[in-house]
């Protein structure tokens, strides 16, 4: 468990690398990213050859979809992961406060994600459409709110990280944790990419 | 109260052999209970085995499990065959055999053989690599966890609530809520997707263990066979548990909450799900069989006196059985019509597989080739399983061929090619490993007369089961069916299939003899290495210590034991008493449990749809990631002299 490391190849590594059990962590996640990737991927192909399968009264994604929201959600999104970027700037710099302050910012961004999100489902289904209607509805629903869902818990774990960091400083293990969340928060961002281009967009077109 | 009770009771848990199967459940819960209250063994048994994060604990508890679920899925295995031995039978009705073969094939592949995979993982990895635990401890207990309390969450549903019936891959039409109403077919759902989410975490588990912590020097190409498949597998398990699990939820969504996945109706399209599930299923057949590959490569080599011929080459063949087993899904649904360009593609794709298979075939045989072979019982399952595989491979490469499936595809010719593969494969190659990994765990050999027993009624019961079934699928006999008549000419044969499976049955039964005899009389291992091994974990006391290695090896070749033994330099593996430090291991946890607990919690609240159990199942879940969250204090250190203590009474401190 303990390899030994070469004192002198580890000072210039970040702090959440220079514990050898942190940095295996850290290499877990990249593998659960990759599963995680995957499970993305699946519900993407169930869209994209559902996206066409509207059922006997529609509605298609060009008559559904309003823009707005999508626009919306995608600059909050954007930000937040630019922020997030910012709070592990702050982290390796060692500078505690301003980790915090970005995360904050980050959650907050967050939270304006799925709050948008959320009113953007009602309204859909104040109209009547709901998952049931359709494959393509199902589909939709499913594979946006699985983002969702994963943001959602991003804002969970912040809020526990902001928690810890305060109480413990920036140490291996709060900066392993800090850096993994932002992994996380940049692949959400990056999936949002890929449904902001695949649903709205090439819904619209 | 009424309506309760017939939503918990349904009529096909009423019948006569459920109700006997709800009086066995009782009485052995009872004796259980009483046993732990009497002997005052709750607290050994909480502290222990059910908080414990120490893989060769997790791996004793997998063995358990699979072997309890071997027992499951054999009964049903048997029911069906005592089912088919005559034409017109009535044993059981269509829709009790139609539950029965979903119970077994489903409990073979995900409650057998892949806990009896992972029970090999951390028995064998971590000691094979020279490290002191695998990545993530506290990741490995709740993996087991959460597949335990699916297997027993698939387990009740054939007395509370109603089995499942449509079949291991479960397609739509059959399992939409018009054509299957009940709750049998959530519990299915829900069991996969819990246990494949423990799966998953395994797959990262050893994904990182292996890439990352073995002993110094060990490069990767000098880690032992078993650990490269075990290392592929992770990686196959990665990407293929995704579709699953999606595949999983879409259809509990259509079933639960009425969305239109895969209802016609609406725009679904049940060949989304036939996709997705194939997807998910035929990197899963290499899940199971490259493990037993791996374990081959061990036994044939320590069993053969030398080195396993063509490592390289190994590797390579592993590899591109890995690549290429993910571009291969089509041939389970040839004949659904998706058109001979793309069925001509799949076709290639599958045969092409056979070739570095067939590589490995012959390494194994040239590995043997001019060793001194000793014959013990894991060595007979590695040697039977040469023959049986290569049969099975042969009528995978017809099935393969796409106007031979037309005519092959759900016959008997298709069930007998896949109990080919994964019995002789994946169960023969288990098989072995638990007669070659048993003492290391134990400390006790197996007995290897009686063993010998278990090997060959299980063996030649294989060869009568099964053959005689390519010949039925030939004369057109399709899968579950449920019975047949006089006129098919079918009726000697299938007698002769059901005799042999209960000759497999016995085999079975000598076999938990052979454990159970073997833990009471059998002969200590005091070495530590009674097969004169190859690999690090027979440098190792049998059973190794908590910690594994006083002191972490280092390597220098790639058998690294026997290299140590041909240059006299055993003596590493003890230790100077000044040279003896602490040592920094996993703390025991509960909250693995809990969270396999809250899981349980959930699914069954999903089953029934009482949402507000699951939602107290959910809770759980969150208090027990947010304790772990803030739970900083999750190691402990083993001082210097309890080591000096322990390895003293090995006899493995030097001066
Ligand atoms: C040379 C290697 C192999 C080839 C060419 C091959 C080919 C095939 C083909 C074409 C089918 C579909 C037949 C049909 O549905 O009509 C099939 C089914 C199957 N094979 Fe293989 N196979 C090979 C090895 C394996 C291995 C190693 C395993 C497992 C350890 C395995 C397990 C299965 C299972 C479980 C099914 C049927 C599942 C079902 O429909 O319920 N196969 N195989
Ligand atoms: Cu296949």
């Amino acid at each position: 468990m303990n390899l030994p490391v070469e004192p002198d190849s580890t000072a210039k590594l970040p702090l959440e690398f220079t514990d050898n059990h942190e940095s295996l962590k850290i290499l877990g996640f990249w593998s659960f990213l990759a599963t995680d990737l995957l499970l993305f991927a699946s519900l993407f192909a169930v869209y994209a050859v559902y996206q066409s399968r509207v059922g006997m009264q529609g509605p298609s994604p060009d008559q559904l979809f309003k823009l707005g929201p999508a626009v919306v959600e995608t600059l909050l999104l954007l930000t937040s992961s630019f922020t997030c970027g910012l709070a592990v700037y702050q982290m390796r710099r060692n500078h505690k406060r301003g980790t915090i302050i970005w995360l904050a910012v980050t959650l907050l961004l967050g939270v304006g994600f799925v709050t948008t999100e959320v009113r953007e489902f009602v309204s859909y289904i104040a109209m009547g459409d709901s998952w049931h209607h359709s494959a393509f509805l199902s589909a939709f629903f499913t594979l946006v709110g699985t983002h969702g869902a994963h943001v959602t818990f991003g804002i969970l774990w912040a809020i526990t990280l902001i928690i810890q960091l305060m109480g413990r400083g920036l140490t291996t293990v709060t900066t392993r944790k800090m850096y993994m969340f932002a992994l996380y928060w940049h692949f959400l961002d990056i999936i949002w990419v890929f449904i902001f281009t695949v649903v709205y967009l090439s819904g619209k077109i | 109260m009424s309506s309760l009770l017939a939503l918990l009771f349904p009529p096909s848990t009423t019948r006569n052999m459920e109700l006997s199967a709800d009086v066995l459940i009782i009485l052995a819960s009872a004796a259980i209970i009483f046993y732990l209250t009497r002997w005052h063994r709750w607290k050994y048994l909480w502290r222990e085995w059910l908080t414990t994060v120490d893989h060769k604990k997790i791996g004793i508890m997998y063995l358990i499990a699979a072997v309890t679920m071997l027992f499951r899925g054999g009964t049903d295995a048997l029911l069906l065959r005592a089912q088919l031995a005559v034409p017109n039978n009535h044993l059981l009705g269509p829709l009790h055999y139609d539950e029965i073969f979903t119970t077994h094939g489903t409990i073979m592949i995900f409650f057998m053989a892949m806990p009896l995979i992972f029970a090999m993982f951390n028995i064998a990895i971590p000691l094979m690599i020279g490290s002191r635990d695998v990545a993530f401890p506290r990741l490995n207990a709740i993996s087991f966890w959460l597949f335990a309390f699916a297997a027993f969450l698939f387990n009740i549903s054939f007395v509370i609530g109603g089995s499942p019936n449509a079949g291991w891959t479960a397609y739509p039409p059959l399992t939409e809520l018009a054509f299957n109403p009940g709750v049998g077919q959530n519990y299915y759902l829900m069991a996969l997707v819990v246990t494949g989410l423990g799966t998953t975490a395994t797959g990262i588990n050893f994904l990182v263990t292996i890439l990352r912590m073995r002993a110094p020097g060990m490069t990767l190409m000098r880690m032992p066979m078993f650990a490269w498949t075990t290392l592929v597998t992770s990686v196959l398990i990665l990407f293929a548990f995704p579709p699953l699990t999606v595949a999983m939820v879409l259809t509990l969504f259509d079933r639960l909450f009425g969305t239109a996945f895969f209802t016609i109706g609406r725009g679904g399209m049940p060949m989304m799900y036939v996709n997705l599930f194939w997807l998910f299923g035929h990197p899963e057949v290499y899940i199971l069989v490259l493990p037993s590959f791996g374990i081959f490569s061990e036994v044939v080599a320590t069993f053969s006196r030398k080195k396993l011929f063509g490592y390289s080459t190994m590797v390579y063949s592993v590899l591109a059985i890995t690549f290429l087993s993910y571009g291969t899904w089509v041939h389970h649904f040839f004949t659904m019509g998706a058109g001979a360009a793309v069925n001509v593609f799949f076709g290639l794709s599958t045969i092409l597989i056979a070739i570095p298979t067939g590589i490995k075939i012959f390494n194994w045989i040239f590995t043997m080739w001019n060793g001194r072979i000793k014959m013990t019982v894991a060595m007979m399952w590695a040697l039977a399983f040469i023959p049986t595989f290569v049969v099975g491979g042969a009528t995978g490469v017809m099935l393969g061929a796409v106007p031979g499936d037309y005519q092959f595809h759900n016959s008997y010719f298709l069930i007998a090619h896949f109990h080919n593969v994964i019995i002789g494969g994946t169960v023969f190659g288990l098989m072995s490993g638990v007669y070659y990994w048993w003492p290391k765990v134990t400390g006790r050999l197996l007995n290897e007369r009686q063993g010998k027993w278990a090997f060959w009624l299980f063996f030649l019961g294989f060869w009568l089961t099964f053959m005689p079934q390519y010949a039925l699928g030939f004369m057109g006999m399709t899968r579950r069916m449920y019975t047949y008549s006089h006129g098919f000419g079918w009726s000697s044969l299938n007698l002769i299939s059901t005799i042999g499976a209960f000759v497999m049955g016995a085999g079975f039964v000598v076999m938990v003899y052979n454990f159970v005899w073997s833990q009471i009389h059998g002969e200590i291992d005091v070495t530590g290495d009674p097969w004169n091994g190859r690999t690090l974990e027979w440098s190792t006391p049998s059973p190794a210590p908590e910690y594994n290695f006083a002191r972490i090896p280092v390597v220098t070749d790639r058998d690294a034991w026997w290299a140590m033994k041909q240059e006299q330099k055993t003596n590493v593996v003890q230790i100077k008493p000044q040279e003896i430090t602490d040592i920094e291991l996993p703390k025991s946890s509960g909250i693995p449990f809990l969270m396999g607990l809250s899981f349980f919690v959930f699914s069954v609240g999903m089953v029934f749809s009482w949402w507000w159990i699951a939602g107290a199942g959910f809770l759980g879940f969150v208090v027990c990631m947010l304790v772990g969250t803030f739970d900083y204090d999750d190691h402990k250190e083993v001082p210097r002299q309890e080591i000096q203590n322990t390895e003293s009474a090995f006899g493995r401190l030097q001066g």
